[in-house]
C-alpha cells in the first residue's frame, strides 16, 4: 500500500462522506417535507431561514437538546447498540457504489472490489439488525412487532432484490459495479439497453427482460428501505412508531437518518446497476479533463437526487400494503417474475447470434 | 343474521394494480407542478399577512369606546353596557363632571372603564344597548398578553383602539 492510495483514499471517505452523503442526508428530510407539502397543496417549513432552508439544523439541535431516555426495562446493550447498526450498513455501501469517473487520474469510487454487489447486499442486509434489536431490546409491544414485520418483510423481498439484479450481471459478466457502468457506457442504459445497438432486433428482445427487472429491483429496494407502501415496521397509525417507539433524542436522530440514508444508498444502487452510474450521453469521462470529471460526479448525484425524488413522490402517493398482500407480492409475484426473468434473460443470452 | 358483503369482481388490468398506481402518480405530480409554478392557492401566512383587509363590515371584535369631534369621551357612565354584559366583563366608575366644565350638562363620565379581555365574549351586546353610542365592536381579534392584567383593556386603551367618530352613525339601519 503506497502512501498516495491512502491519501487519496482518505480524501475521498471525508469528501463522499461529510461533504456529500451527510448533508444529502440532511437536506432529504427537508426536501421530503417539501416535496410532501408541494404535493398535498401546502408550503412546507419555511420559517427557519429563507425558504426554511436552516430547518435540518434546527431539528438536529432540537433533538440534541432532548432527554436521551432509557427504559428502565429495556435491554441496554442492544438498546444502545441498534441505533447505531441501523446508520452504518446504509452508509458502508456507498464505498463500492462508483459515484464518478476519474477526477485527476484518481477513479471516484472508495473501494473498486471486484465483489460489489454481493458486498452491497452483504451489507445491506445488516440493516434488518439494527431494527430487530430496536424492537427487541426496547422491551416493548409495538417495537417488538416493528421488529418482527421488519425481518419478515426484508427476508421476503431480499430474494427478489437479488434476482433481480442477476439478468444484468449475466450480461455484464462482472459483479464489479465499475465494470456495470462500463458496459452501460459502451452498449446503452439498462433501463433503455442497447441505444447504440438499436438496429439488432434481437439485442431489443434482452429490452424487455432488463424493464422487468428494473421495475422489480426498484419495488424491492422500496421494501429494503422502509419506505411507504412498505413501511410496516413503523407504520406510524398502526404501531405508534413501529422499532423505534421508546427511542428519543439522538438515538431516534439516528434510525430518522439511518432510513434517509438507505433511501440514498438505494438510489445509488438503481442509478449505478440501471441509469448508467454516473455517465451521461455526450459528456466525455475524467480523462479528458478535471472539470468532466467533476461534471461526471455532478451526474451521478443528480440521477441520485431524481430517484431520491421519486422515492418521495410514491411515498405520497401510495398507501401502506396490508401485511398479508406485502407477503403474498413478495413471495407468490416477485420472486417468481424476477426467478423465471432469470432465465428468459439466459435462453436470449444462449441463442443471441452475433453478440 | 350474517351479512356476506359482496366482494367486486376484478378484472385483470385492475387486478395489476398499476394503472391504477400509475393514475395515482399522475395526480400528485399535478398538484406538485401547479404547486411549483405557483398555481396552486396556498393558506394566509398568518403573521405577515393579515386578516385586516379582508374582513366583513359586520365583524365583531374588540369592543372600543370613541370619542365624539370635540374630544370628548362619549361615553356617559350610564353603566348599561356593564348590567346587559352577559360575561361580566365590563366595570365602570362613575364620577361626576364639575359644574365648571364645558359639558357640565352631561354630569357623569366614566373615572374607570375596565373592560376584562379574558371574560369578552365578543356578543356585542353593549354596542345594542349603548344609548349614547359610546361603545363599537372595532375589527381588532388578535388580542394577547402575557399575564393576566395584561389582558385589561382600561380607559385609555379602549379610547386607543376606538378612535374619534363624528356625529350620528345609524347603527340600526345598517351593520355598523
Amino acid at each position: 500500500m503506497d502512501s498516495f492510495l491512502i491519501i487519496t483514499s482518505l480524501l475521498k471517505i471525508v469528501g463522499i462522506l461529510f461533504v456529500v452523503i451527510l448533508p444529502m442526508v440532511s437536506y432529504a428530510v427537508y426536501a421530503e417535507r417539501k416535496v410532501s407539502a408541494a404535493i398535498q397543496d401546502r408550503l412546507g417549513p419555511n420559517r427557519v431561514g429563507p425558504a426554511g432552508l436552516f430547518q435540518p439544523i434546527a431539528d438536529m439541535l432540537k433533538l440534541l437538546l432532548k432527554e436521551d431516555f432509557t427504559p428502565r426495562t429495556a435491554n441496554t446493550f442492544y438498546y444502545w447498540l441498534a441505533p447505531c447498526l441501523a446508520v452504518m450498513p446504509a452508509i458502508i455501501t456507498i464505498a463500492v457504489v462508483p459515484f464518478g469517473s476519474t477526477l485527476l487520474g484518481v477513479p471516484m469510487v472508495i473501494a473498486d472490489v471486484n465483489i460489489g454487489i454481493l458486498f452491497v447486499f452483504a451489507i445491506a442486509s445488516l440493516g434488518v439488525y439494527g431494527i430487530v434489536l430496536a424492537g427487541w431490546a426496547s422491551n416493548s409491544k409495538y417495537p417488538f412487532l416493528g421488529g418482527i414485520r421488519s425481518s419478515s418483510q426484508m427476508i421476503s423481498y431480499e430474494l427478489s432484490l437479488g434476482l433481480a439484479v442477476i439478468p444484468v450481471f449475466l450480461l455484464v459478466g462482472s459483479l464489479r459495479l465499475t465494470s456495470v457502468v462500463q458496459y452501460q457506457i459502451e452498449h446503452g442504459w439498462f433501463i433503455a439497453p442497447f441505444v447504440g445497438d438499436w438496429l439488432n432486433p434481437w439485442k431489443w428482445l434482452l429490452a424487455v427482460p432488463m424493464i422487468i427487472s428494473f421495475v422489480v429491483f426498484v419495488i424491492a429496494i422500496f421494501a429494503e428501505t422502509n419506505r411507504l407502501p412498505f413501511d410496516l415496521p413503523e407504520a406510524e397509525q398502526e404501531l405508534a412508531g413501529g422499532y423505534h417507539t421508546e427511542y428519543s433524542s439522538m438515538k431516534f436522530a439516528l434510525f430518522f437518518l439511518g432510513e434517509y440514508a438507505a433511501m440514498i444508498t438505494g438510489s445509488a444502487i438503481i442509478a449505478t446497476l440501471f441509469f448508467g452510474g454516473w455517465h451521461f450521453p455526450g459528456i466525455p469521462d475524467g480523462s479528458h479533463g478535471w472539470i468532466f470529471g467533476l461534471i461526471n460526479i455532478a451526474v451521478f448525484f443528480a440521477k441520485v437526487a431524481a430517484l431520491i425524488f421519486v422515492f418521495m413522490w410514491v411515498r405520497w402517493t401510495l398507501p401502506r400494503f396490508r401485511y398479508d398482500q406485502l407477503m403474498r407480492l413478495g413471495w407468490l409475484f416477485f420472486f417468481e417474475i424476477a426467478l423465471v426473468n432469470i432465465f428468459i434473460v439466459a435462453a436470449i443470452l444462449a441463442y443471441l447470434p452475433n453478440k | 343474521m350474517a351479512i356476506t358483503v359482496p366482494r367486486p369482481k376484478l378484472n385483470w388490468r385492475e387486478r395489476m394494480y398499476l394503472p391504477a398506481i400509475v393514475a395515482g402518480l399522475a395526480i400528485t405530480i399535478k398538484h406538485f407542478k401547479n404547486m411549483l409554478l405557483g398555481r396552486t392557492k396556498v393558506t394566509m401566512q398568518y403573521p405577515e399577512e393579515k386578516w385586516d383587509s379582508s374582513l366583513p363590515d359586520h365583524y365583531r371584535g374588540a369592543p372600543a369606546l370613541v370619542r365624539d369631534e370635540d374630544g370628548r369621551v362619549r361615553c356617559v357612565a350610564c353603566q348599561l353596557c356593564e348590567f346587559i354584559c352577559p360575561p361580566r366583563a365590563i366595570k365602570i366608575i362613575p364620577d361626576e363632571i364639575p359644574s365648571t366644565d364645558r359639558f357640565a350638562k352631561v354630569e357623569k363620565y366614566p373615572e374607570e372603564f375596565d373592560i376584562d379581555m379574558i371574560r369578552c365574549i365578543f356578543c356585542g351586546m353593549c354596542e345594542e344597548v349603548c344609548p349614547e353610542q359610546a361603545i363599537f365592536l372595532r375589527k381588532d381579534y388578535a388580542i394577547t398578553g402575557f399575564t393576566r392584567a395584561d389582558m385589561i383593556h382600561d380607559k385609555e386603551k379602549l379610547l386607543e383602539i376606538g378612535g374619534v367618530i363624528h356625529g350620528v352613525i345609524l347603527k340600526w339601519n345598517e351593520k355598523k
